[in-house]
């Protein structure tokens, strides 16, 4: 009990740093006179104030936090953030259940971009703008943010780090201090996001669609100001910029950082991850564009390209914005969207699922077992890009894809027990726990989760918490152990 | 000459072993004083135990009057240190040091006046390897050594049926393919050396040494012997320095697999290298060779540091359909015994690497030596001086000057083109002569041979 206390007085803290983000939709709501503009006063004075509220509470708790401290407040914060941020949604759209709501936020803040509402265009800019804030804010972490902020105000920060970056890659650290890794890792997330402004104001969108889109992409979110999403613009040199960045956000910032501190293009080559994700995910969209060609989808090559390649790498790095409504395409072509979805991002990006890093060692693991029936005396460490990964993380990694697919197992059978079809359970679970967006049949990129039942939704929204904090760190807290002293 | 050798371990010994025998003055220096008890009963040479690196030392040995400093001790730093010492302290004329790690090697201004002051650095293992690896590319041939940054290369081999050659007298050679430049040097029957004449007819078991541009060599080979089809996997036994450094050479250009016995350093060896099959086990374990196929292994290499292991290993691979064996043998008792039975070549580390450092010993201007048939001959490269006046060689053809009994000269490099030693072919200065000694005891008359008088200066 004194550790949740513990953790809940950090919380509180971080509750009241985050109230300070209702400032961009605010100040849209001043510059387009929506009206909007009392209740995202209110939205934050609530978030302040329940934040200080935690914190003056538990004040007496407050104490160093240990490992255990970071797993159960990474998940509390990430169920506790959506929960308030939930404020403004209910404040202004008439009649949204806060299931529904709910959703909406764990949706933004996950970067998983699958929606509830209907009628985006008309929705208040202020509104739009703030899910797609989420979306930036959810992108990198909000806990990145609080380790470079938290640090300052004597609150002990490495631990976090460890339970959120994502992958098995969180020990190469890039400067010697914690905070001022989250720092560089968030001046290089900023510097690229309004890059991404720049260049979707240039290819013609509005100032504010440029800056709700690029916040969506970069996050590899996929929330949209519009229902049709991108295909609401029709242009194909928004969706060549869009399909730019969300392959830059789909790489490691990490490798960003040191392509950017060392002038050089060439230490993305030495990432044998980003390799593989751009290799994949550009191999298959020439791929699928031939095939939707051959299939008669669509009339030239370069349509089916195009749209081909827009709408695969929305999927594969798990961002969710569409052009086409993929879900009448022939079921090869989003089977295997849906595919890379899972294992196609590198880790330290803002994308979900497997993470590339653990495909490559599944993929060498396996030639490994092949060898060693061929050379049972042969020794053969697992080397990813001439770097060599000791069999712990291995067996982690292992690991993880067992919990990976037995989470998609249970959460399919909930919603097929709650007589979801079969087809639509399984895409939503994947497009979930993958915090891609866009599922197919009922759920697909045409319609969205809100004809889903209530409890369908929970189980949605479970499955983007889970995904987006890697499993283990959610489950961990289901393990008698962990509660053990 | 005197000489002060820093560390009695196998490549100091075999270094005093080889200059007592010219006429030098050494002293060995070593912290083990065992080691050097042994030496100096077998060798005439002075001794002294105590740390290479120190000051006191040095001086104690004798440094103030030596004219060559050989830094060789097991520490790449005590060699640095000594060359270093020997510079600034004392003024020694030349410094060599064997630097083994390649990080040092890598950069070469620590070696220069103003840091460590080492005129040559010489790496065993790195010299090994090379010769090793061209063994491999040359598969039939007993020996492959270069001369003249590789221009010209002195090939071992022994003559079959089924070369061309064989049966039909050596001025065959000439006129069955007049473009091709080589030169037969020498031919060993029997172990007995007979000098080559246009009308010696090449028998069956001859070994053969013959000089070719190096790009010649795979077809003077075809004249000698039936050709085989190139090398492509090799198994090495043993990932010490040479294995694996042979290893990582080897790996693009051939299957490699690698055998050792230690966990850990296979481990580390794996980590190390890409593209070659590290195997945990024991070199002289033939299930272990059989499940890895030793009958489809064309080279054969058993390179640990203990010379039993090796033989031993090498015999069972030659058993097991090796197409070629090769064990690396330290104690030349054993590479007598071993060599041109069923291993095919029985590899002295001490031979192979010593010729880089008598290159430096030697009178005149020697570029480079390379010691054959386990030290009893020699190939040399001189570089020819002077004019008609002042040297006996410049300006003379190869019939009128007066080469000892039992020496040949094989090729000229004179810039960048390869000359064969034909008799009517003149010397001009500042060519590099090849010359093929066939008994060591000439090398001295040889060298003096090549020498400016004083005239000249």
């Amino acid at each position: 009990m004194r550790r949740a206390l513990t953790v809940l007085n950090a919380l509180g803290l971080m509750l009241v740093v985050f109230s300070s983000s209702y400032i961009l939709p605010i100040m849209t709501s001043l510059i387009y006179r929506d009206d909007t503009l009392e209740d995202f006063l209110l939205a934050m004075l609530w978030t302040a104030g329940t934040g200080l509220l935690m914190w003056i509470l538990t004040r007496r708790y407050k104490g160093e936090l240990s490992i255990r401290h970071g797993y159960l407040l990474v998940v509390a914060m990430w169920t506790a953030m959506p929960a308030v941020a939930t404020f403004p949604l209910l404040l202004v759209i008439d009649g949204l259940s806060f299931t529904h709501a709910y959703f909406e936020t764990m949706s933004g803040i996950t970067t998983t971009g699958a929606t509830v509402l209907t009628g985006l265009d008309s929705l208040p800019p202020a509104i739009n703008l703030w899910r797609h804030e989420l979306n930036w804010i959810g992108g990198m972490g909000i806990i990145v943010l609080a380790v470079a902020v938290l640090p300052l105000l004597g609150i002990g920060g490495r631990q976090l780090f460890k339970a959120e970056t994502p992958g098995p890659m969180k020990e190469s650290a890039l400067t010697p201090r914690i905070t001022e890794t989250a720092r560089s890792l968030w001046l290089v997330y900023a510097g690229i996001t309004l890059a991404c402004i720049v260049s979707l104001k240039l290819v013609g969108m509005t100032w504010f669609d440029a800056v709700c889109h690029a916040f969506a992409a970069m996050g590899l979110g996929g929330f949209s100001t519009h229902d049709a999403s991108v295909g609401y613009f029709n242009s194909p040199a928004i969706e060549f910029v869009l399909i730019v960045f969300m392959l830059i956000a789909a790489m490691n910032f990490a490798t960003h950082y040191l392509a950017w501190r060392g002038k050089s293009l060439r230490i993305y080559l030495h990432d044998a991850e980003a390799v593989a994700t751009v290799t994949l995910i550009l191999g298959s969209c020439v791929g699928v564009g031939l095939f939707l060609w051959w299939q008669g989808t669509y009339p030239s090559f370069w349509t089916a390209l195009r749209y081909a390649s827009f709408n695969l790498v929305s999927m594969a790095t798990d961002c969710g914005f569409a052009s086409a409504d993929f879900n009448k395409w022939p079921t090869f072509a989003p089977m295997w969207m849906l595919l890379l979805s899972c294992i196609a991002v590198s880790s330290g990006s803002t994308g979900g699922g497997i993470k590339m890093i653990r495909t490559l060692v599944l993929v060498k693991q396996a030639g490994r077992e092949f060898l060693k029936l061929l050379h049972p005396s042969a020794v053969n460490p697992m080397k990813i890009g001439g770097q060599v990964v000791a069999n712990n993380i291995v067996f982690a990694v292992l690991g993880f894809i067992f919990l990976y697919f037995m989470s998609i197992a249970t959460m399919t059978f909930a919603l097929l027990i709650s007589g979801l079809d079969f087809i639509s359970s399984f895409s939503a679970v994947i497009a979930c726990i993958n915090n891609a967006g866009p599922g197919l049949g009922v759920v697909g990129p045409a319609s969205n989760f809100g004809v889903l039942t209530d409890f369908q939704v929970w189980v949605c929204t479970a499955a983007m918490l889970i995904g987006r904090l890697e499993i283990f760190t959610v489950l961990i807290l289901f393990t008698p152990a962990f509660w053990k002293r | 000459m005197k000489i002060l050798i820093l560390g009695a371990g196998q490549v100091g010994s075999t270094v005093a072993e080889n200059l007592v025998g010219e006429a030098n003055d050494i002293t060995v220096v070593d912290s083990d004083g065992d080691k050097l008890r042994l030496l100096q009963d077998r060798l005439d040479l002075r001794t002294l135990t105590g740390n290479a690196a120190h000051p006191s030392t040095l001086e104690r040995a004798g440094i103030a009057d030596t004219d060559m400093l050989l830094a060789v001790t097991q520490s790449d730093e005590v060699n640095l240190v000594a060359c270093k010492l020997a510079s600034t302290l004392y003024n020694t004329p030349t410094r060599i040091a064997r630097i083994r790690t390649v990080d040092y090697l890598k950069r070469e201004e620590l070696f220069s006046k103003e840091n460590f002051c080492v005129d040559f650095s010489i790496c065993p293992e790195q010299i090994l390897t090379e010769y090793i690896t061209k063994l491999i590319e040359f598969p039939e041939a007993l020996q492959v050594l270069e001369f003249a940054e590789g221009k010209v290369s002195l090939v071992a081999v022994r003559a079959f049926e089924g070369g061309l050659l064989v049966g039909k007298p050596l001025s065959y050679l000439r006129t069955h393919m007049p473009q091709v430049k080589a030169r037969v040097a020498a031919i060993f029957r029997h172990d007995r050396a007979i000098m080559p004449e246009g009308t010696t007819i090449v028998q069956d078991g001859d070994e053969i040494f013959f000089i070719a541009a190096s790009d010649n060599i795979r077809r003077v080979l075809k004249e000698m012997r039936r050709m085989d089809k190139p090398a492509k996997r090799v198994m090495i036994v043993g990932g010490g320095n040479i294995g694996r450094r042979l290893a990582k050479a080897l790996e693009r250009d051939y299957h490699v697999k690698i055998i050792e016995i230690n966990k850990k350093a296979c481990q580390k060896m794996a980590e190390e290298l890409s593209n070659t099959l590290v195997l945990n086990g024991d070199g002289t374990d033939e299930k272990l060779m059989q499940q890895e196929n030793i009958n489809e292994v064309d080279v054969f290499c058993a390179l640990t540091n203990d010379d039993e292991n090796n033989i031993m290993s090498a015999l069972l691979a030659k058993q097991g359909g090796a197409r070629k064996v090769l064990a690396l043998i330290n104690r030349s008792a054993y590479v007598d015994l071993v060599q041109g039975g069923k291993i095919d070549i029985a590899l002295s580390p001490a031979q192979v690497t010593i010729g880089s450092l008598l290159a430096y010993v030697r009178q005149g201007d020697v570029a480079a030596v390379h010691s054959l048939r386990r030290g009893a001959a020699e190939a040399l490269e001189l570089v020819a001086h002077g004019d008609r006046e002042s040297s006996l060689v410049v300006g003379r053809p190869i019939s009128e000057i007066n080469l000892p009994e039992g020496t040949t000269i094989g090729a000229l490099v004179r810039g960048e083109t390869v000359i064969m030693g034909h008799h009517d072919m003149v010397i001009e200065a500042e060519d590099h002569v090849i010359v093929f000694v066939v008994d060591k005891k000439m090398v001295k008359k040889v060298e003096k041979l090549f020498q400016v008088s004083l005239g000249f200066f």
